[in-house]
Formats: C-alpha cells, structure tokens, sequence
C-alpha cells in the first residue's frame, strides 16, 4: 500500500534567468495504490504543471507545499531518484532521443528502477509481450527513443515502459490526446493492466471525458487556475461533459 | 553558453591575392567571382549564435575580407616554395597553433617515417617504390605548405594496389606506428583498380611528429573503403595528414576518419572526381579532451555531373584547452550538373572550457543540381533528452552516457568491421569515463 500525498503545492514556471510566473496556488490530493484519480480541466489551467512538477521537470519550481510518497520527501529527490521511489510520469511529448536505441534504453531504465539487470531471457520476453498487447511493431525496439513515431506509437511506447517499470504511482499526462478510438482503447487497457499487477495509483490528466470510459476513475478533480476547485465521484466526469468548464473558469475571472 | 564558443570570422590575410602569381595551379580551376561573398557569407551566418565576445576577438577592427576566398581559387602545387611560410594568418591554418606542429611547416622533414606494415590480405599487393614512380601524384597536389613540405622530404613511397576485379572481404590493416618525435614525411598511395572492392584501415600509433601525403586512386566503378584512425599518444605527437581521393566513373568512396589521440592533429581529405556517376560518403569522428588540438578540413570538388557527395562529421569535446576545429568546403563547379550533395557537422561540448570552430562552405556555381545542403550545430546535451531519461529512473551519469555514445557510435558503425568497431567503442568509453560527467 502506497500512498502520494500532495499539499498546498505551490510552484512557478521558469521563464528565463529573471522571470518565473505562479502557476499551482495550493493543490492538495492524496492518492492510494489501486486509486485513480481524474484531474480535470480547461487547457492552460495548469494540470500538466501538476504532473511535471511532481517529476522534477528543471523548468518549474516548487514555491512551497510538500510531495510526499509513503512518507518520504519526493521534492527532495532528484528526477531519477523520484522515478526509482516509484513515481512514472507518462509524459504529454515525449521527446525523441537520437542515437538511443529503444531496447538499451529499456533494459537501462529497467536495471535502474530494479538495481540489477533484468534476466536477459524473460526480460526480452516480457519486452515482447508488451509490445503485443499494446499492437505495436516489435521492430520498434531497434529504432531510436521515439524516433520518426506518430503520435500514437509515441503514447503506446509511454505505456509501455509503464507497464515494464511496474511504478507505485503513474501520472498520465493527458495520454489520450491525439489518439483515435483504436489507439484509446489499446493504450487504456495497458494501463488498466499496469494496474490490476501492481496495485498502481493513477492520477490521470485530461481535458475530455472519452478516456475515462475506458479508465474508471474513483475520484474526479477539476482543475482550474492552478488549484482544485471541485471534486466528486465518476459522475462529475459525466457532468463536465455535458456543461464544460465555463462555469468554472468565469469563477476564476470574477476572483 | 560561454563555453561554446565558436567559429568565425573572416580571416585577416589579403595575402592570397599576390601568391597566384606565377604559381603553378591545376588548369581545370577557376576563379568564382561573384561565389567569394556567398561563401563567406555562410560561414558568417553560423556564427551568429555565437558568443558576441569571442567574434569580436576573432575579427580585429579595420580588418579587411580577403580579396579571393573561393576554394577553386587556393593554391595547389607540387613545389614547396610556391606556399610561403605561414604566419597563422591565413585562412587555412587560422585555427591551426603553428608552434605545436613541431616544424612540419618550417623545418626539413628528414627523421625515418613511421613504419608502415599491411597486413590482413594476400590479395592486396605492397610495394616500397621512389618518389619517380609514376603513380606518385596520380591522384593527389598538395594545396597547403604542410602538405608540400611533406612532398619536398618524403624519400620514398609505400604503394597498396587492389589489383583490378578483386573483391576483398577481409579489412586490409596499414599499421603505421611512430616511436621517435623527430620531423619526417610520409607518402602512402593506395591504387584501387576499376572494378576492385576493398576496406582499408589506416590505424596511426605510437609518437611522431610527421606530415603525410595519402593519395587514394579510385578506379572505375571501384567500391573503396578507408577508415583512418588516428590513435597517437597524446603526449609530443604533431600529425597532419592530406589524404586525396581521386574517383573514376562510378566509383564509390567512403572515407572514415576517427581522431581521437595525438597533442596536435590536422587531417585533410579531399575528393575529386574525373567521371560521372560517382558517389562519396565522408564521416568523422573526433573526440577531443584536455590540451588536444584535432582538425579536420575537408574538400569535395565537384567538377563532374551527376555525382553524389555525402558528409556527416560529428564531434566530442570535453575539458580545459580542448579545440575541435571543423572546416567542409564543398564547390560544385559549373559543369558538375546534377549534383547531390549535403554535409553535416555535429559538436557536442561535454563540459566547461573546450572550443570548437566549425565552417561549413558551399559554393554552387550551377543552378542545375539535383540538391546541396549543409548544416552545422555545436551545443551541449539537450536537457529534454537527460530528463526523459532520467523520469525513467536512470542516473544522470549514466543518462548522459547514452546520450552521448549514441551520438557518436553512428558514425563508428560505418566501419562496418565489428572487430575495430568494438575496440574503438571502448577507446570512445575510456574517453567518457575520464571526465565527471
């Protein structure tokens, strides 16, 4: 049983040497293994900020509040640090890593998150295996980190590596984006899988309610003006759909 | 980015202009007016994302352009004194730190060579032959005094003949290994005969101060391989290598140079071409560390139509006083039509004090090609490549690591030797393993 635990997150974008500009103003959630939590809300609202700050991205920094995971301080950590405490961060752009093949980044990341090497034969196996279920090429392991991939190959390989890892807590940031029915259905049953094997916590950011069809969420948050400013069950995604996010961002204009 | 600094300005000597007179130049050359600015104005371009400083101190005030900086226009001859002394100042040896080439631009170049030993194939056949012998100058002219200096003292010539038809599957390996840093000349030319196929590795060891003129014959549609490794030890050792290729009617030529040990190196191939069809491929790898001074300046001359040209030049460079310098000149002459040609120079700066000058220079003197591009980028890692690696839970060292053998392996697999490949990959890993990052 795991448990993250974000409160009263402040945090800024860098935007050059001088200038930073507030971008969370509070954000409490707590997250346990087997929980998916839905973050919700309009683009710009800072939801990504959320995700990538808990990663360590260098270009935000945290002003005050704390992240922790079973106890321990995650801000303190650095960037591979927060990963092999286990936290995944499936990424919104993933960026392609020339020279890097997918197979030695894999097995890499693997030894690093394990602290030993995967044994060579399940270890290709399972990278196999993977590769299936997601409908991906196996070719795909040749070529470089998401070099020359479509958007969709790029999401499948996010999840991938998800269910490799076996992380604690995985945000998924907005995963969904730019995918086609197909492409939803595949990716989302991945993370189910990542799931039900390792008793993951999920928060899970997106700005539309089809993936959650796929990914039953026990929590929905909406997202707005770097702070939370509803929560509710399943049945709130539902509503958003129908109204939209106006209600909420006219409160934060009228503020 | 301090640390990256960089290329270029326009050189500061107008000595060019006098020197053509009575200067024996190859007749197929001509002038480009009109191409001088173009060229320039290229290099120039690069380094507008630079650092201001470092341009300001390249380029003095009231420094004038040269008057003639195409490249058909350099000098290119058998004899010594049609190449000055230099002083540093002129265009092609603005980077080159003259005191560290030992003499082998001044002195007489008369200490014993390198010795050269083949080995790896029955079919290839090895000669010792004197400086009379025909096929010295068959495929290459000295076109700076490093190289004609070398022509002046060399006393003989070790001759690799791929003799016509023969296709050799095993690497043909020339060691060439010094054990003395006295000045010496070296010439070496390997004959590919029309319709030969052949890897040839050039692997240079040991000490030496030398300056060596390689000529590669490439028949008709020969298919011919050369990986020159420069692998010194670091400590005395001044090399300059001119290395010419000559192509024959669809020939391909692929020329690998690996430049990783050596105080001061300076390698410049060139590639010409006396028929269509023919195809060239150039790569570099260069790692250069502490103190190093590694350069390489390469031409391809098109001057005949429907030829390919491809060159991809990457470097590593880490630690105080390291320069890495990179010059690509490509001409595409008037009747070279249908020309296809692209060059690329990769630096990647590992951490704070290396310098390194990179020019890339087309000059296009016909509308009808089939396409010319370079491109030339010097930076550190991308920090958006070492955080997704790192999300992933792998150390920052070892990020960096990957990142880094990636980008410089590309070019080692062009060897296509798995043998050599692997022990230059642990060379290259040695390299990385030296510096914290």
């Amino acid at each position: 049983m795991s448990t993250l635990e974000i409160k009263d997150l402040q945090a800024s974008v860098l935007l050059d040497d001088e200038n930073s500009k507030q971008i969370l103003k509070g954000v409490n959630i707590t997250i346990n293994s087997g929980e998916v939590h839905a973050i919700m809300g309009p683009n710009g609202s800072g939801k990504s900020t959320l995700a990538s700050t808990i990663a360590g991205h260098p270009k935000f920094r945290v002003d005050s509040g704390s992240v922790t995971l079973d106890g321990e301080n995650v801000l303190d950590m650095s960037v591979d640090e927060r990963a092999r405490a286990g936290l995944f961060l499936a990424m919104q752009y993933p960026v392609e890593i020339p020279g890097v093949t997918t197979s030695n980044f894999l097995r890499s990341a693997k030894t690093a998150v394990d602290g030993e090497a995967p044994s060579l034969r399940t270890w290709t196996k399972d990278v196999k295996a993977v590769a299936e279920q997601l409908k991906m090429d196996p070719a795909m392991i040749q070529r470089n980190v998401n070099e020359g991939f479509s958007g969709g190959e790029k999401k499948r390989m996010e999840i991938m590596q998800l269910e490799l890892l076996k992380p604690k807590m995985a945000l998924l940031d907005e995963t969904d984006s730019g995918l086609d029915v197909d492409a939803l259905r595949v990716v989302s049953e991945g993370v189910n899988r990542a799931k039900e094997s390792n008793d993951m916590g999920v928060m899970l950011i997106t700005h539309y309610n089809r993936i959650l069809r796929y990914i039953k969420p026990d929590y929905v948050h909406v997202f707005n003006d770097g702070r939370i400013v509803e929560q509710g069950g399943p049945e709130l995604a539902v509503k958003l759909e129908e109204e939209g996010y106006d209600k909420y961002v006219a409160a934060a204009a009228g503020r | 980015m301090s640390n990256t600094a960089t290329n270029t300005a326009p050189g500061t000597t107008t000595a060019e202009e006098d020197l053509v007179e009575g200067v024996r130049t190859d007749e197929a050359r001509i002038a480009i007016p009109g191409m001088t600015q173009e060229g320039e104005k290229l290099a120039t371009e690069h380094s507008t994302a630079t650092d201001e400083r470092e341009v300001e101190v390249a380029l003095p005030k009231g420094a004038k352009k040269p008057a003639g900086n195409s490249r058909a226009e350099r000098t290119a001859s058998y004899d010594l004194a049609d190449f000055p002394e230099l002083t540093g100042r002129e265009e092609d040896f603005r980077f080159t730190p003259l005191k560290r080439l030992k003499g082998l631009h001044s002195d007489e170049l008369t200490a014993e060579a390198p010795a050269v030993t083949v080995s790896g194939s029955d079919l290839v056949r090895v000669e010792t032959v004197g400086r009379d012998d025909a096929r010295v100058g068959s495929a290459g002219i000295p076109e700076d005094r490093l190289s004609a200096n070398a022509w002046a003292h060399f006393r003989e010539a070790t001759v690799i003949t791929v003799p016509r038809e023969a296709e050799i599957a095993d690497t043909v390996l020339v060691e060439i290994k010094g054990s003395h840093t006295d000045p010496a000349a070296q010439h070496l030319i390997v004959d590919a005969q029309a319709f030969s196929k052949a890897r040839i590795v050039l692997h240079h060891s040991g000490t030496a101060v030398v300056s060596q003129n390689i000529e590669f014959l490439v028949g008709d549609s020969a298919n011919l391989t050369v990986v020159t490794l420069q692998e010194w030890q670091d400590q005395g050792t001044a090399h300059a290598s001119a290395q010419h290729g000559k192509l024959g009617r669809d020939a391909r030529f692929k020329h690998v140079s690996v430049n990783l040990g050596g105080d001061t190196v300076r390698v410049t191939p060139a590639v010409r071409y006396t028929g269509p069809g023919a195809e060239v491929e150039m790569y570099g790898l260069t790692f250069v560390d502490d103190d190093q001074h590694l350069e390489s300046r390469l031409f391809v001359d098109h001057s005949q139509p429907n030829c390919v040209s491809r060159v991809t030049y990457k470097s590593a460079l880490q630690g105080r006083g390291a320069h890495g310098v990179w010059v690509g000149d490509v001409l595409i002459r008037p009747e070279a039509e249908g020309t296809d040609t692209y060059e690329l120079n990769r630096n990647l700066i590992l951490n704070d004090g290396p310098r390194m000058d990179s020019i890339p220079n087309l000059e296009i003197e016909t509308g009808l090609i089939a396409g010319a591009g370079h491109a030339s980028t010097t930076g550190q890692l991308d920090s958006e490549h070492l955080y997704y690696l790192m999300s992933r839970g792998i150390p920052e060292v070892e990020a960096r690591r990957l990142v880094v053998r990636g980008f410089l392996f590309e070019i080692l697999q062009q060897i296509e030797d798995e043998g050599i490949e692997a022990r230059l990959r642990d060379v290259v890993e040695a390299e990385l393993s030296n510096a914290d990052h």
